[in-house]
């Protein structure tokens, strides 16, 4: 066994969460991320040449992201680049919709707060729930997110910027009672 | 700082990720802007509420077996080693990153490319075949199952041999593509270890030869051709096993 291998074997394995985790919140299903991990373990096997040993996990989910991306276009013809289309239009703005309930912090002291983050975040254009899985949950700077997702940080910042903002907006309308609102 | 510039920015100030007058100017204008600290107040109370309660999914056992099982063996670690070699990682990755470009030319300028690139085909084919948790198309021990269902895949037909007696048993057969053609690719175990054995023809006039090992990624290759068919042998198993299937294999012939 090579050192390579071993290296690669290494940050594979240490990953595997971070990267099923990325896959599952990007598609929404658990057997398409399955198979989506799959083919990206693959390509991160014949692409280990190009790793540069700075951190395996940017590297490694930058890749699981380009299998979903492939997946997605394959498999929901159209919806990538609808997603594409609502950031360029601007999506929704929540500061008014903020803005007018008493108190914003009521939104997150009701019950079943963990669903309903989990609604909202699911139904984020997927520029944005990337975005915000990335910094959120896998902790990544804004430069390592630029990295995964191929954009300058100046697109990582408004994308995280709106998809928050968007967030917001959706746990504000579910609480308002209006569902298809937004 | 105008309240439009600012909420623009509030995102990354939450996340430390403003530096020098950028920071100052949009911490300065939360002071004096209600509104704004309102909105900052909400992007931190959802910022929070994500990281605790949003699903971090696992890995599924079953989908780590499969990946483990696909990527070349290692020897068993203990939790910390994983910890140290990452420390020497980023210590050795200029060196390692030099070595592995040598590697390559090393390749390149030692083998002709369309052989190397056969080489790549069967080892990605290899550990797809590992990863997908279905290696075979045809699963049978028995070679008078396996052989005719290659009938009408192939334009060639491969011979087949169970080597149950000699510690190599006979899983399955698939087809595979290497370098843009449909191949025979049949499968074998030992002990832990899975075998995959490309059988294909060989060029028109060309004489027995080999065996020719090598070492790809963690794998062993055992080449070599036998009457009129070229085989390529891929396994993580020892060099000195697949030497002793080869012996075996080329006893049945």
């Amino acid at each position: 066994m090579t050192e390579q291998t071993k290296r690669f074997r290494e940050i594979v394995l240490s990953h595997l969460d971070a990267a099923y985790n990325l896959a599952r919140w990007l598609s929404r299903s658990d057997t398409d991320a399955e198979d989506i991990v799959q083919d990206a373990c693959l390509r991160a096997f014949r692409a280990f040449d190009s790793f540069r040993g700075d951190s395996g996990r940017p590297w490694l989910l930058a890749i699981v992201r380009n299998s979903c991306n492939d997946w997605l276009r394959r498999n929901r013809r159209g919806n990538a680049e609808e997603a594409y289309e609502e950031e360029l239009h601007g999506g929704v703005d929540a500061a008014p919709l903020v803005a007018g309930l008493a108190s914003p912090e009521a939104l997150f002291e009701r019950a079943e707060l963990r669903e309903r983050i989990d609604a909202a975040l699911a139904k984020l254009p997927v520029p944005f729930r990337e975005a915000v899985v990335l910094r959120d949950l896998e902790d990544l700077s804004y430069r390592e997110i630029a990295q995964v997702a191929q954009v300058p940080i100046g697109t990582v910042m408004s994308r995280l910027a709106r998809g928050r903002r968007l967030m917001l907006a959706y746990l504000a309308t579910a609480e308002s009672g209006v569902e298809d609102g937004v | 700082m105008e309240c439009s510039d600012a909420r623009e920015l509030l995102a990354a100030h939450l996340d430390g990720e403003l530096r020098g007058r950028e920071a100052l100017d949009v911490a300065r204008h939360l002071e004096t802007c209600a509104d704004c600290a309102a909105a900052y107040a909400a992007l931190a109370s959802l910022r929070r509420a994500v990281r605790s309660e949003a699903t971090r999914y696992r890995a599924p056992e079953a989908l780590e077996a499969r990946v483990r099982a696909a990527l070349p063996a290692l020897p068993r670690q203990e939790p910390n080693a994983v910890v140290r070699s990452w420390q020497r990682l980023a210590l050795g990755s200029a060196l390692a990153s030099a070595l592995a470009i040598a590697l390559v030319i090393g390749i390149l300028v030692t083998r002709p490319l369309s052989d190397d690139l056969v080489v790549d085909d069967i080892v990605a084919s290899h550990v797809r075949s590992l990863m997908s948790g279905h290696p075979v198309d045809v699963a049978s021990s028995d070679r008078h199952t396996v052989k005719p269902w290659f009938a009408g895949k192939l334009d060639y037909s491969p011979p087949v041999h169970d080597l149950a007696d000699q510690g190599f048993p006979l899983e399955g057969g698939r087809v595979d593509y290497v370098e843009h053609r449909p191949v025979a690719a049949l499968v074998y175990g030992r002990h832990q270890h899975t075998i995959n054995l490309y059988v294909l023809p060989a060029p028109v006039g060309a004489a027995n030869s080999g065996p020719s090992p090598e070492s790809r990624q963690g794998f062993q290759l055992l080449r070599w051709t036998h009457g009129r068919m070229a085989y390529i042998a891929i396994s993580d198993a020892e060099p000195a096993e697949l030497a002793q299937f080869r012996s075996a294999l080329i006893a049945r012939e």
